[in-house]
């Protein structure tokens, strides 16, 4: 391992362990309305923005109220980003004179986007005017997160017993406390390393050999800053941040991925300042901790070793570099892409689709788990659901009525939490299974043999986790694909989210019962453990046979040399 | 229907502060800032825009080096940046591969197939990466020096000339970039 890559990888590890609780702690503050760094200029934008709203700061929702003020403004959203990318044509900042997009492509795009997803079925510099980039898209990009946030937010008040808070001040604060200032830095550093900020047509170079290059322009860093900050990870052009112009050198890598992580990681840690319990949280992120570096580990020394068939040509060094960038090394982009899938982001440094096989365990693993810190508030909102599952499960084990937070666990929360935890395995075997089955789902496979299945169940796990990034070989630029993931985004985000609110509503409703000798204790090693292997086993049990027959039987044949 | 009034003010005020205030102004501060880098890093040869900083060009002649593979029509299009997509196991992969060794071969006398290092015959992920490695480079000086009538010393030393460490010496890998060390050459060819 070279020093290169050593170094990147404890930078990365240790600003998310250094910001982790000040951050975390910060973010607490924010939504238990405490005075705050930012209070003097943000506090009377605010209050003006909360007056024209008709509500003040302290308002209060039922969690029937703040569930559906959560879906309708996202209707509202998805309903505009569809009908703003429709008019294209007709809108200003269009210095490339692009047209409007079609119904299906607008349709996904739209739900793509409001879904905190950006899967992308088109070529953003050969689509998207720079209006549609930052006045639609970016700005889904800010209030996307948010949505996620405000409701992990929400939820924890409930747990500790607070009011449940008002769904619109919620996500303004997200926005201008957390979002906002975070993205106004990152941009600035982004555009020092040489990501292009500008509203001018694209640059038109004559080359030393004749030739003429067309290099697009644009909006780019103020995108890539939200982009990652918010774990959106919709790509300003199709080759994302593998692109130069996304991602020019080993620093804007290592920012782009450190911005991916910060919000989701010190989430955790609010997570234990509002609810009293900083044990369990240290406890959730030690677990999400181990999966991050499993998954590091997965992705980094498979592709090291390279690939056989290629090894067996003879070339200098092993390193598999097909779909790969030279200046990131292969510490910087290993690293990219465990947060990219960790973090739920779905921006991509590389090409996952030329992965081998086993390193792309690691991606399926990402978002099959969906909780390895995961996206801003959804990543939390998973983990406890897993929680309360695990606590159930060892109420069983040992034959104690299972207490979470000082609230016993009864069917009604074991329930709503298996349905959001089944719902993810549901939409994303049932959608492959629907896609291999028909002519038009298998009409978008590049990669023949196993690769092929590898491909559109990747599309399905990308979108059902509203993670993002593709095996790209896939054309997802058929109707099939862009209706079908349409939907299969839309169900994964909003059914997890409102179904973990109730949980929390249930819970709220509940008395506190006083901890005794016989209660099970969350805040130890030992429930870590547990936690750790109950994840490991509902999720193989799950997927183990998908993956059997896609990445694991490609690896098989590739160790013996076989084409396709 | 009383959260009409609230979805509004939510919408467009945030609209009005990170929809257009927050790209507009920092496109305003970028540009007065970092004027170069937020305009592309464009690299002149006199008056002519030649490059862009970061973005790779494709060179197929004999008196040039060569950059890694590009899966964009044509190749190092940045207008429609992409990879090639091929999976570890795909036949395409694999006789893109070999036919790109027997091209550098068939131009570079007496190169071994040992010496090619893999990244040189392997596309990338955005079909416009400006880098090569180092020994990538050297390889190709018996052709490059044969194509232009320079010296491999000469070549040499000018390659030595253009490597770049890992940046901030700690960050990323050791590297060429392949446009700057073409312009590099372009001006020494001219010149004399």
């Amino acid at each position: 391992m070279s020093t290169q890559t050593v170094i990147t990888w404890i930078v990365v590890i240790a600003v998310f362990a250094f910001t982790v609780k000040p951050l975390g702690t910060y973010i607490a503050k924010v939504f238990t309305f405490q005075p705050t760094l930012l209070d003097k200029p943000l506090t009377p934008i605010e209050n003006t923005i909360f007056r024209a709203m008709g509500v003040t700061r302290q308002s209060a929702m039922t969690v029937k109220q703040y569930g559906l003020a959560l879906i309708f403004t996202n209707v509202v959203w998805m309903l505009g980003a569809y009908f703003l990318l429709r008019v294209q044509g007709i809108m200003p900042f269009n210095p490339q004179h692009l047209k409007g997009i079609n119904p299906e492509l607008a349709f996904n795009t739209a739900a793509s986007f409001v879904t905190n997803t950006n899967w992308q079925a088109y070529s953003g510099e050969l689509t998207m005017s720079y209006f549609s980039q930052f006045a639609v898209l970016s700005y889904l990009q800010f209030v996307t997160p948010a949505t996620a946030v405000a409701a992990a937010i929400a939820f924890l008040r409930m747990l500790s017993g607070k009011k449940m808070g008002n769904f619109f001040v919620d996500v303004t604060l997200v926005v201008t406390r957390l979002l906002l200032p975070m993205a106004i830095v990152v941009a600035l550093v982004l555009v020092g390393q040489g990501v292009p900020q500008s509203l001018g047509p694209y640059l038109h170079l004559h080359t030393i050999t004749g030739q003429t290059q067309t290099v697009p322009q644009g909006p780019i860093a103020t995108w890539e800053a939200i982009e990652h900050l918010g774990q959106n990870g919709g790509g300003f052009t199709n080759a994302n941040s593998a692109n130069p112009l996304e991602n020019p050198t080993a620093f804007s890598n290592l920012i782009e991925t450190i911005s991916m992580g910060l919000l989701p990681v010190a989430l955790f840690y609010t997570f234990g300042v509002m609810t009293g319990r900083k044990r369990l949280a240290w406890t959730l992120i030690g677990v999400a901790g181990v999966f991050y570096l499993v998954m590091l580990a997965l992705l980094y020394f498979p592709e090291m070793a390279g690939n056989p068939i290629i090894n067996a040509l003879g070339l200098h060094g092993h390193a598999n570099m097909v779909g790969k960038e030279m200046r990131f090394g292969m510490g910087g982009t290993s690293i990219f892409e465990t947060s990219t899938m960790a973090f739920s982001t779905g921006s991509v440094a590389s090409a996952h689709d030329s992965y081998l096989p086993l390193s792309s365990l690691s991606f399926f693993l990402g978002m099959f788990l969906n909780m390895v810190f995961g996206a801003s508030g959804s990543g939390l909102l998973n983990m406890v659901m897993f929680v309360i599952i695990t606590i159930f499960l060892m109420g069983l084990m040992v034959g104690r009525t299972p207490e979470f937070l000082g609230k016993k666990i009864e069917a009604r929360e074991v329930s709503l939490a298996s349905i959001a935890f089944l719902m993810h395995p549901l939409l994303i075997l049932v959608g492959t299974a629907i896609a291999v089955a028909s002519p038009i789902g298998l009409a978008g496979i590049l990669n023949p043999g196993p690769h092929g299945l590898s491909e559109i169940l990747y599309a399905f796990s990308s979108a059902a986790a509203n993670n993002g990034s593709a095996f790209a070989g896939l054309n997802a630029g058929l109707p099939f694909y862009e209706v079908a993931i349409g939907v299969v985004m839309i169900l994964g985000r909003y059914a997890s989210i409102l179904v973990m609110l109730l949980v929390g509503a249930s819970l709220a409703r509940k008395r506190a019962v006083p901890e005794t000798s016989g209660t099970m204790h969350t805040d130890t090693v030992l429930f870590g453990g547990i936690l750790l292997g109950a994840i490991v086993v509902l999720n193989a049990l799950t997927f183990f046979p998908v993956m059997a027959l896609g990445p694991l039987a490609e690896q098989y044949l590739m160790m013996a040399h076989h084409l396709f | 229907m009383k959260f009409l009034r609230p979805i509004i003010v939510l919408t467009v005020s945030t609209w009005l502060l990170v929809g257009v205030a927050y790209p507009l102004v920092m496109t305003g501060i970028s540009q007065v800032v970092f004027p170069w880098q937020a305009n592309g890093s464009p690299v002149r040869i006199g008056t002519t825009v030649v490059a862009s900083r970061h973005v790779g060009q494709y060179f197929d002649e004999n008196q040039y080096f060569w950059g890694r593979p590009s899966a964009t029509i044509p190749p190092y299009n940045p207008a429609a940046s992409t990879a090639s997509n091929l999976g570890p196991t795909n036949r395409l992969l694999i006789s893109h591969i070999v036919q790109r060794i027997h091209t550098l071969k068939a131009t570079i006398p007496g190169l071994r197939t040992n010496q090619i290092p893999a990244s040189l015959v392997e596309s990338s992920g955005s079909g416009l990466d400006p880098d090569i490695s180092v020994q990538a480079a050297l390889i190709q000086i018996p052709r490059v020096a044969k194509a232009t009538g320079l010296s491999p010393a000469v070549l040499k030393h000018l390659v030595d000339s253009q490597i770049l460490g890992p940046q901030f010496g700690i960050f990323g890998v050791q590297r060429i970039n392949v446009v700057q060390l073409n312009l590099a050459l372009y001006k020494l060819v001219h010149r004399g």
